[in-house]
């Protein structure tokens, strides 16, 4: 088994995700993924070379250098909730998340 | 972010355009275990806190810097490295993008065989090691002009490693005096490049335009063998040389197809290297010298004063000539390297390890690479030297200058004239004109035909050197005439009736027996008697000649 995630863990992967962990059950949820990840520990790897990808034996197909897609901005930019002339529009720059101390206690006992 | 940094500094315009190339901060080519292998250093000497700076030994020079630079080379491809879009500069908003660009679901990566070529063709340029394995990653960040949330590229496995760029050192005044100083390539690996992020800070938005997302990247790691702006900047301009003649990127600093970022740290010699800092927004070869020694002072400065050097990314602001923090909100960014699920690892042959009956279009070998390499910089400058006996200098001033090697050939091809005639013709009268009304070679009004028919006149003695500066002014105001016409309607022909020539002298000698005496006495004073002849000539005779005639005269 895997010791409890501190909060400070929680905060850090809810910015690298920016995934919320709203409660304390998703935060056990996690707690539990994680200790069922562990038990591939239990496999005795010494000496084995990890495989990276399962794909590792096909032929990585190369594409010649043509021009075959593009030009389709109209349909693109219909699946864009905000839009200026033929630009997708976002929010300024990264929007910062509140440090610890400035939010709200995730974990309610 | 660099923008809001910009924009401070220019009047309310802030609508008006302000480009981010996207993720300023998050370009880190290098792994992050980098910066710990800069800090262990390879001094034996004992670690001491950065921040109390010892005094230096004496005779010891005070400081030492370091730069590491970081170079993204955007491919020259008809598309991108991942999908058929179009790579193109300039075209409306979004209009060159695929449905992978824009990271719809469902759409997959496949690889464009070019791009590989061009990374295998700067890796052998650059005498890497290639790796007839390599890996493809996903690095994980979020920002708006990188739709999938993380970038396809190559972090555990690059395509090339362990080069090596060779460029000259501040060449000096000496055309024996070239020393040539190498700078370590650690690794080129293959990368997607981002979109664009348009900042309009007045309605408080950012507007995307994934025209660039997706395209494909050289990205060259340096290891930090440069110790200032000069150095960095040679070095840069070489690459840049390479890069254009393999054709394997336009690396244009200015249209943002070469951007180079430089990793700074000092030390005192003998102690381990210092923090080091990342100086970003570097558009031109002459600004990266700049900012860089700029960051080297500012170092030395803080760290002599007492203070302490913060490891973080700075943006040079050209105005003011100076490095200026950017905000970095996020502290260490934290990629999430994973490998790509969506391609397998990418195999290249050698002519030995070919698979039989392999698909000709399904594999690359790089010795038929090899063999096609172009030729490079470095190579053709040995050549011009060997060749037409030309400087080092020389030779660097013609590959320094966009299409005047070509034009300098037409003319070699074109005239009987020396090489050395040639060589001094283009490179100070030709260049010096174009210079001087800032035109490019191509936009030049006197051709390398009508310079080499010039450049005959003069070799067969028709005309003097003086009148050959003439003509060539005239050529230049591009009337359509021939230099042979130029020649004609302004009576610049030298005078080849031997007689005249030899009456002219006579005249000459006889209007003024007082020179004459003078000659008797100090053989020197014969040139006054040339001058004399030439004035009479109209600077239509030979000097050689006249002096000539005129010792003949004065000797019977």
């Amino acid at each position: 088994g895997s010791g409890r995630i501190t909060a400070e863990m929680i905060e850090h992967l809810e910015r690298l995700a920016l995934v919320d962990f709203g409660s304390r059950e998703a935060v056990a949820r996690l707690e539990k993924a994680i200790a069922f990840s562990n038990r591939l520990h239990a496999v005795h790897t010494d000496g084995v070379e990890p495989m990276e990808s399962v794909l590792e034996d096909r032929c990585l197909y190369l594409r010649s250098d043509d021009v075959v897609e593009g030009n389709c901005a109209e349909e693109l930019l219909q699946n864009s909730h905000r839009i200026v002339e033929e630009y997708f529009v976002a929010p300024p720059g990264n929007i910062p998340l509140p440090k610890l101390d400035e939010q709200e206690p995730v974990l309610h006992s | 972010m660099a923008a809001p940094v910009l924009c401070s500094g220019c009047p309310q315009r802030c609508w008006a355009l302000v480009w981010v190339y996207g993720r300023c901060r998050h370009r880190r080519g290098a792994p992050v275990g980098s910066t710990c292998n800069w800090m262990r250093g390879q001094s034996s000497v004992a670690q001491q806190p950065l921040h109390t700076a010892r005094k230096p030994r004496k005779g010891e020079p005070e400081w030492a810097a370091v730069v590491g630079l970081e170079i993204h080379a955007q491919i020259s491809s008809n598309s991108k490295l991942f999908s058929g879009s179009q790579v193109c500069f300039a075209a409306p908003p979004n209009s060159l993008v695929s449905f992978f660009d824009a990271s719809l679901p469902g759409t997959l990566p496949v690889l464009n065989r070019r791009c590989v070529e061009a990374a295998v063709m700067t890796g052998l340029a650059l005498n890497c090691h290639i790796n007839k394995k390599s890996l493809f990653d996903r690095k994980h960040y979020f920002y708006a002009d990188l739709p999938a949330g993380y970038q396809i590229t190559q972090h555990r496995l690059p395509i090339a490693v362990n080069g090596s760029l060779a460029y000259s050192s501040c060449a000096g005044t000496k055309q024996s005096q070239m020393t040539t100083r190498t700078v370590r390539v650690k690794q080129i690996q293959l990368e997607q490049d981002s979109g664009k992020s348009l900042h309009d800070d007045l309605r408080s938005q950012t507007l995307i335009d994934l025209n660039r997302a997706g395209i494909g990247l050289l990205e060259l790691v340096l290891e930090p063998d440069v110790s200032c702006g000069e150095e960095a900047a040679t070095a840069v301009r070489e690459l840049q040389l390479i890069l254009q003649a393999l054709g394997t990127s336009h690396a244009g600093m200015a249209e943002g197809q070469l951007r180079v970022d430089a990793n700074v740290s000092v030390h005192r010699p003998g102690e381990p290297l210092g923090i080091r800092t990342e100086v970003k927004n570097l558009n031109s070869i002459r600004f990266l010298a700049k900012a860089i020694d700029y960051e080297i002072q500012r170092q030395i400065q803080e760290l002599e004063n007492g203070g302490e050097i913060l490891n973080e990314t700075r943006s040079f602001d050209y105005k003011l000539g100076c490095t200026v923090p950017m905000r970095d909100k996020e502290g260490k960014q934290d990629y999430r390297f994973m490998p790509e699920p969506n391609l397998p690892p990418l195999l290249l042959y050698d002519t030995a390890s070919l698979p039989a009956g392999a698909d000709s279009q399904q594999v690359i070998n790089i010795d038929q690479i090899r063999e096609r390499l172009p030729e490079l910089p470095r190579v053709t400058r040995e050549r011009l030297v060997q060749q037409y006996g030309m400087s080092w200098d020389h030779s660097f001033t013609l590959l320094n200058e966009v299409d005047l090697l070509a034009f300098f050939q037409n003319v070699m091809k074109e005239t009987r004239a020396e090489p050395k005639k040639v060589t001094s013709w283009v490179l100070n009268t030709f260049l010096g004109y174009l210079k001087q009304q800032n035109l490019a070679v191509r936009e030049s009004p006197v051709t390398a035909s009508a310079l080499a028919e010039l450049l005959d006149l003069l070799d067969s003695k028709a005309i003097s050197s003086s009148a050959a500066k003439q003509v060539f002014e005239e050529l230049w105001k591009n009337e359509g005439k021939t230099p042979a016409q130029i020649v004609s309607e302004k009576k610049l022909e030298l005078m080849q009736d031997q007689e005249a020539l030899e009456q002219l002298c006579h005249s000459v000698m006889q209007a003024h027996p007082h020179v004459v005496m003078d000659v008797k006495g100090n053989p020197r004073a014969i040139n006054k008697l040339i001058g004399l002849v030439r004035k009479a000539t109209l600077s239509r005779a030979d000097p050689t000649v006249i002096k000539t005639i005129l010792e003949r005269k004065l000797s019977s």
